[in-house]
């Protein structure tokens, strides 16, 4: 099990459409992906429920877990983007 | 279908006529109280997993063909209907033995409170966790999907109700107009479609026994829907269609024939609303209604929030007069984070302006707002008081308003103890408004909301008219602008008898401005004081109506359908 700890880029956290393109690309790749604030309870980071739920603000930190380093990657590099400017 | 009617008789909004076909809005499911566990849980389980899956194709498939914004809803909440946690969590909970639409209710009711707890963004999201449910219960009982169907081609919208939310979900590309069973004329479905400029007939009796694959034509100027309409009616319908577009294309200032100015003014409630008006030929806003943008928050929108959307505002109207209207939440409009539980009467409890009794700061914030959108902008907003009872509620207000920097403050008059005290509130602040609405309500002491006591609304009551009179004399005394911001300037008729009395201003729905600037252009203002003089000394409403359509031109008559 791998883990990477990122802060969020988007301006409005991750919430809107952040979280819907971060869980749709979480869904897509297959793999078995959790999300968690440092220190709290790890979600499933495919749920937009869940993740929305998490109230992950701009530029709070958070730990991805997954068995598949290239997904986490993927994912780490779509946190650091401001995904509501695009 | 035999023992049908053909025509409906409701009453109408605006005076609009359309045909088309009939798309139906339906009411959401009910989850039985004593609903069964399933002797089978996996095919129950299998069943509701399947139905979740509709449900996000169906939303997704509705996307493709509407507008982007509505799109854009559509899709995130097809997201929902597919979300993982949310099929997880309620399939363990048949695995244990709940019934499944329990156990569906229950899983989106502990996400709804968790988000309603987080407040802002997310506890509006609850109304699209609500509609996920209620499509994914309706889906599982195999009936039809609640709300606002997908509409392939433009149709006449039929509801028993629409609430804000499913006015708000139209894709109105593809909206004729709109008939609904309750309400009433001055309910919020038939404001918002006045303010669209589409036909619209509410309290249509039997309107619920129409179906999708019927063909009717709605006539908001006599509240008729019929059925099946022949060739006369839909060539009639047409015509009126042709001729009030004719209208539309007017765009001088608001004058009588003899060119006493009478400023015509839009009602907007948003922003989008503003921006609309760009090209309009309106001289300005007289009633911006801002709690809309308060409506369906968890928590009151922050000062920036609000600053933002009255720049846009202002802005929009680019130097034309802007008059807002602050918060006026309660009664027929709760708001979750400041509408007190438990009131008997909530149109005589704490609204509009009384809010500040226990919540100050959201006055204070909203009027710091409004000044920064001023600056912001380089407008001069009018701001103005909903529901002023007494001269020191009208200094209270005055006194916040300009110690927050805004230099025209005025207060609504829709309480009979300000229109007949108008004089002394006028001494506090810069001018009023008459709402017509809520002083025909107080005054004939009939809820607005409650469709069967329409004649008591009616603004042509006498003693309506003697407040409206009472206050617009206050004005000419005192010098000061008395407008009327009601529905009822959206009246020909009564607008030329409001003139004669001496209001200043009429602001309306922009579709209703056309047939005002027309009928106006066409009477002297010695003919409007005729009209008001007649129409005040008839001793009922009818007779009001009576006397003063006597004295409209007959060409008027002829061309708005007045009758």
């Amino acid at each position: 099990m791998s883990q990477r700890t990122v802060v969020v880029a988007s301006r409005v956290g991750l919430h809107a459409r952040p979280a819907s393109l971060f869980t749709q690309a979480v869904a897509s790749s297959g793999a078995r992906v959790t999300i968690a604030k440092p220190g709290q309870p790890a979600m499933d980071a495919s749920s937009i429920l869940m993740v929305m739920a998490l109230g992950i603000g701009n530029g709070e930190e958070v730990v991805l877990e997954s068995e598949d380093d290239g997904v986490l990657d993927q994912l780490v590099t779509l946190l650091e983007t401001d995904l509501d400017a695009e | 279908m035999s023992t049908r009617s053909t025509i409906l008789q409701g009453v109408g909004v605006g005076r609009g006529a359309v045909w088309g076909p009939v798309a139906t809005v339906r009411p959401a499911p009910v989850v039985p109280a004593d609903e069964p566990v399933p002797a089978d849980r996996a095919a129950a389980k299998e069943k509701v997993l399947a139905a979740f899956s509709a449900v996000a194709a169906g939303l997704r498939a509705q996307a493709q063909g509407a507008s982007a914004t509505v799109a854009d809803v559509l899709k995130a909440t097809a997201q929902m209907a597919d979300d993982p946690a949310l099929r997880e969590q309620t399939g363990q909970r048949i695995d244990k033995g709940e019934a499944p639409m329990h156990a569906l209710v229950a899983v989106v009711d502990s996400f709804a409170v968790m988000f309603t707890a987080a407040g802002g963004y997310l506890a509006e999201r609850v109304t699209d966790l609500n509609s996920v449910r209620d499509r994914v219960v309706a889906r599982y009982q195999e009936l039809p999907e609640p709300g606002v169907p997908p509409l392939p081609w433009p149709s006449i919208i039929v509801a028993t109700d629409l609430s804000p939310a499913d006015t708000a979900a139209l894709d109105l590309d593809k909206v004729l107009g709109i008939v609904i069973e309750q309400g009433g004329p001055t309910g919020h479905t038939a404001i918002i479609a006045g303010q669209l400029g589409l036909p619209c007939v509410v309290r249509a009796t039997g309107a619920s026994s129409l179906v999708d694959s019927d063909i009717i034509a709605i006539d908001a100027a006599h509240g008729t829907v019929t059925l099946d309409p022949d060739e006369a009616t839909r060539a009639a319908v047409e015509t009126r269609r042709a001729g009030l577009a004719t209208l539309a294309e007017a765009i001088e200032d608001g004058a009588t024939a003899d060119g006493h100015r009478i400023a015509l003014l839009a009602n907007i409630g948003t922003a989008q609303d503003a921006e609309r008006l760009t090209d309009a030929a309106v001289e300005g806003v007289g009633l911006f209604r801002t709690e809309v943008l308060f409506l369906g928050a968890a928590t009151a929108p922050s000062e920036d929030e609000q600053a933002a959307v009255y720049t846009r505002a202002l802005n929009a109207m680019g130097g034309r007069k802007v008059v807002l209207r602050t918060l006026d939440a309660g009664a027929d409009k709760p708001l979750a984070f400041v509408t007190q539980a438990g009131e008997e009467n909530p149109a005589l409890g704490v609204r509009g302006f009384r809010l500040v009794r226990h919540a100050e700061g959201l006055l204070r914030t909203q009027l710091g707002a409004i000044a920064r959108a001023a600056k912001e902008s380089g407008g001069t907003p009018w701001v103005m008081a909903p529901m002023i009872a007494t001269v020191d509620e009208a200094r209270q207000f005055a006194a916040m308003a300009r110690e927050a920097g805004i230099e025209t403050v005025g207060v609504m008059v829709e309480v009979p103890a300000a229109a007949l005290r108008a004089r002394d509130i006028l001494a506090e602040v810069d001018f009023v408004s008459l709402g017509t609405n809520d002083l025909a309500q107080y005054t004939m002491a009939a809820d607005r909301l409650l469709g069967s006591l329409v004649d008591l609304l009616d603004a042509w009551q006498p003693a309506v008219l003697d407040l409206v009179a009472a206050t617009a004399v206050a004005g000419i005394e005192v010098g000061k602008p008395v407008g009327v911001c009601g529905e009822s300037a959206s009246d020909p008729i009564m607008a030329l008898l409001l003139t004669g009395l001496g209001i200043t201003s009429l602001s309306m729905s922009p579709a209703a401005v056309p047939a005002v600037r027309f009928a106006l252009s066409r009477h002297t203002l010695q003919t409007c004081r005729d009209i008001g003089e007649a129409a005040r000394k008839a001793p009922t409403a009818a007779d009001a109506r009576a006397a003063a359509l006597a004295l409209v031109d007959p060409q008027v008559r002829e061309v708005l359908a007045l009758d």
